[in-house]
């Protein structure tokens, strides 16, 4: 019994049942199907979150979004600007209790390359209802590439717990699309 | 030091007692169910107010129930049992006196001085930190100092298990190598001085910068250590919970193991690879590498999951053994059909074994997949996936032994049979509710430890979808139901340990199969029923938890390659 010690006191020397064997071969297996899978996804695969990060003092990230809100604001929403930067460009985006900043608004199809840092809290971006999530550290510039593949008002919302305002942080994204018929050409 | 000479046999199952053993364990199993009363009692709060339309707490109390709340079960009511588990797997089931026992009672005590401490920095407020504790986040310094204090003597614990194998081995209590269950308590207690090494690592300095005299904690830094003791941890609970799997079979059916090497291996296999599961916390964090995460979140491979698919074919498989021995030989399930679902001990652990398997084990493996985390980290997914893992799996484990443990320690008869009968099922139901509905809120985007989902003080509001709000209020109602389950286990344990009655070393009941001749009530041989193994039921199983762990996982990878390309 499991209880007692092995009847046989060379319990190693008995056989594995095939049946068993079988079990554990095929487990063995599988592990390595999800382990190749996702290494295959990772060199061929459409969703793969950039490693690319630099170490940064907040007030320094938050210059450098300021700087482009300068340069790319089209409006304000309650106050927060609201930022339509070239494709292809640089996209800075920080989280700061409570609130995003600034208001991105992005083409449908072209890619941006991402910065996104929190300022004095851990902030978590949850971009809805796409449903993408990525952690932000304060000190940390994490940099990626995204490709906002539909146009529409997405929100903003934050996922990590930063004190007792968090359920107040959420924001909006938008994506226009430049080629749909009616929209205004610049 | 006094050696400990008292002992008592337990006419059920022959086992020595010591006293001084028997003292320990009830002392840690007592103090494991007060903090499972006041921690359940938390998440029902915590569940009550994320059904929007109850939302019962105010915003500040709802994040420091929720903190207290993870404390209390995950902690506190958990390492608790498990110390009072270890306690019994070196002690009583190698028929030897415990080592140390007033270090054992050092480590009792540090373990409720933390426990205490902590939980009343909580609740004086101005430490709402979540369990996890996320630096730049900062906690009093006694929130701190009682999770260290606690870590200590968690330690203590481990090192009076592994003296306690040593006298077992120097006194030859025990003859051969140790039985299967003690080997598995080996694997938690190698795991847990693992874990508990890094809690203090990480929250040694952390305690130090609370105080001022550090000026920064890097919060990466904080995670990556934080989530050996966090998520390790999670494993020790599975090596126990396996265990005490493995146990109550033998003690209701007799069951032997199919193979012993096999099942070793599979405890062994945890012990070298489940070290690696910081990683699943730091999928999507910036300045991780790819390749780290992509090794470590697979355990090297998936060969620590492949200790749990080993144990996920060999615990039903010794069970199937054990009933065709016992004569339950017709067709594939009767095995099955005839199981002894009216002890709570057998209902609760089978139960726990398919619904830790099934939602737990196939969930944990999708979410901590480097890129499928993208869609789902921080949701209430998570949450739901734990939930499965440690309330379905450990939770429900631990409260089905009880109901063996109170006849063997405590020597009372189980107070209300009726209710304990029902007690799993009413409980596994609650709780598999939760686990599934927070897992489906999570895929609609809805965040975990989030007061308001409404957003109704938000600048910007979003509106998340109705279906997500349907999923909390199916939450909500499990957690009643998870809740009743759970009074009732402990009314009936407390009232069972205290007005009981007694029963002497008269043998308990029980169970004694219908239809079997009591002649065949032997230790299954060597391999099933005929002298070879024959396990077809167990295979049909096996086979539907594969294809539906294979399907689940590409389902996944489905719904990631429809969200927007990002590199």
């Amino acid at each position: 019994m499991a209880i007692t010690s092995p009847a046989n006191h060379m319990w190693w020397r008995e056989p594995i049942h095939r049946t068993e064997l079988t079990w554990i071969i095929v487990a063995f297996l599988w592990g390595l199907v999800m382990f190749f899978t996702m290494s295959f996804w990772h060199a061929w695969g459409d969703q793969n979150l950039a490693n690319t990060t630099y170490k940064i003092k907040p007030q320094d990230f938050a210059a450098k979004a300021e700087q482009m809100a300068e340069q790319y604001k089209v409006r304000d929403e309650m106050g927060v600007p609201v930022v339509h930067p070239p494709p292809g460009s640089d996209v800075y985006l920080l989280g700061r209790i409570w609130m995003w900043w600034p208001i991105l608004e992005l083409e449908k199809g072209e890619s941006y390359r991402f910065h996104l840092s929190a300022m004095e809290y851990s902030h978590g971006f949850s971009l809805q209802p796409v449903n993408i999530n990525i952690q932000m550290q304060p000190g940390y510039e994490h940099v990626f590439t995204m490709v906002p593949s539909e146009a529409g008002e997405f929100a903003i919302i934050c996922n990590e717990y930063c004190g007792l305002g968090h359920h107040t942080m959420a924001s909006r994204l938008y994506v226009v699309d430049k080629n749909a018929p009616g929209s205004v050409q610049e | 030091m006094s050696v400990d000479t008292q002992y008592r046999v337990c006419a059920t199952t022959g086992l020595k007692v010591f006293s001084g053993t028997q003292a320990l364990i009830k002392a840690n199993a007592v103090a494991a169910v007060v903090f499972l009363a006041i921690g359940g009692l938390f998440g029902l709060g915590v569940a009550l107010t994320r059904w929007p339309d109850v939302h019962l707490l105010p915003m500040d109390w709802f994040y420091l129930v929720l903190t207290a709340h993870g404390l209390d079960v995950l902690l506190c009511w958990i390492v608790f049992f498990e110390v009072a588990f270890l306690y019994l797997a070196s002690s009583v089931l190698l028929n030897c006196r415990l080592a140390a026992p007033k270090m054992a009672w050092l480590a009792f005590w540090l373990m409720v001085i933390g426990a205490v401490l902590t939980n009343i920095t909580v609740l004086q407020g101005e430490s709402t930190v979540m369990f996890t504790s996320y630096t730049p986040l900062q906690a009093k310094p006694n929130f701190y100092l009682g999770l260290i204090l606690f870590a200590v003597g968690v330690l203590i614990a481990c090192g009076v298990f592994f003296g306690t194998l040593v006298i077992a081995k120097d006194e030859r209590t025990y003859e051969g190598s140790i039985p299967l269950v003690t080997f598995g308590a080996l694997t938690a207690a190698i795991i847990c001085v693992f874990t508990m090494a890094s809690g203090a690592i990480i929250l040694v300095p952390t305690w130090l910068w609370s105080l001022g005299y550090i000026s920064h904690i890097d919060p990466l830094l904080y995670k990556l250590i934080w989530w050996a003791l966090g998520h390790s941890s999670q494993q020790v609970n599975v090596s126990v919970h396996v265990s005490i799997w493995y146990a109550v079979a033998a003690i209701l059916l007799g069951a032997k193991p199919l193979s012993e090497k096999a099942s070793r291996l599979a405890f062994l296999l945890y012990i070298f690879f489940l070290q690696l599961a910081s990683a699943h916390h730091l999928l999507v964090e910036p300045g991780v590498g790819s390749e780290w995460k992509i090794f470590n979140t697979s355990y090297a491979m998936y060969l620590a999951v492949l200790g749990s698919m080993i144990h996920a074919m060999t615990v039903p498989g010794t069970i199937e053994a054990a009933q065709r021995k016992l004569g339950f030989n017709k067709g594939v399930f009767e095995w099955l059909r005839k199981a002894p679902w009216g002890n709570p001990a057998f209902a609760g652990v089978f139960l726990s074994l398919v619904l830790f398997g099934f939602l737990g084990g196939i969930s944990g493996v999708v979410l901590g997949t480097e890129q499928i985390n993208l869609i789902m980290h921080n949701t209430l997914y998570a949450p739901g996936h734990f939930h499965a893992t440690v309330v379905l799996g450990t939770t429900l484990t631990f409260m089905s032994v009880t109901y063996l443990l109170v006849p063997l320690l405590f020597q009372r008869e189980i107070m209300f049979p009726r209710m304990a009968k029902l007690q799993p099922y009413v409980f596994a139901l609650g709780a598999g509710g939760i686990s599934l509905f927070m897992m489906a809120a999570g895929t609609l985007g809805v965040p975990r430890r989030h007061w308001d989902i409404t957003f109704a003080d938000a600048l910007f509001p979003y509106q998340i979808p109705s279906a997500g709000f349907l999923m909390m209020a199916l939450n909500g109602i499990s957690a009643i139901i998870a809740a009743t389950g759970g009074v009732m286990y402990i009314v009936n344990t407390v009232a069972s340990v205290f007005f009981g009655k007694r029963t002497g070393d008269v043998p308990v009941k029980t169970y004694v199969p219908k239809g079997a001749p009591v002649a065949a009530r032997t230790t299954v041989g060597q391999a099933g029923s005929a002298g070879t193994l024959y396990i077809p039921g167990t295979i049909v199983l096996v086979g539907i938890f594969f294809v539906s762990f294979v399907l689940y996982y590409y389902v996944n990878w489905k719904y990631l390659a429809e969200v927007w390309p990002l590199r």
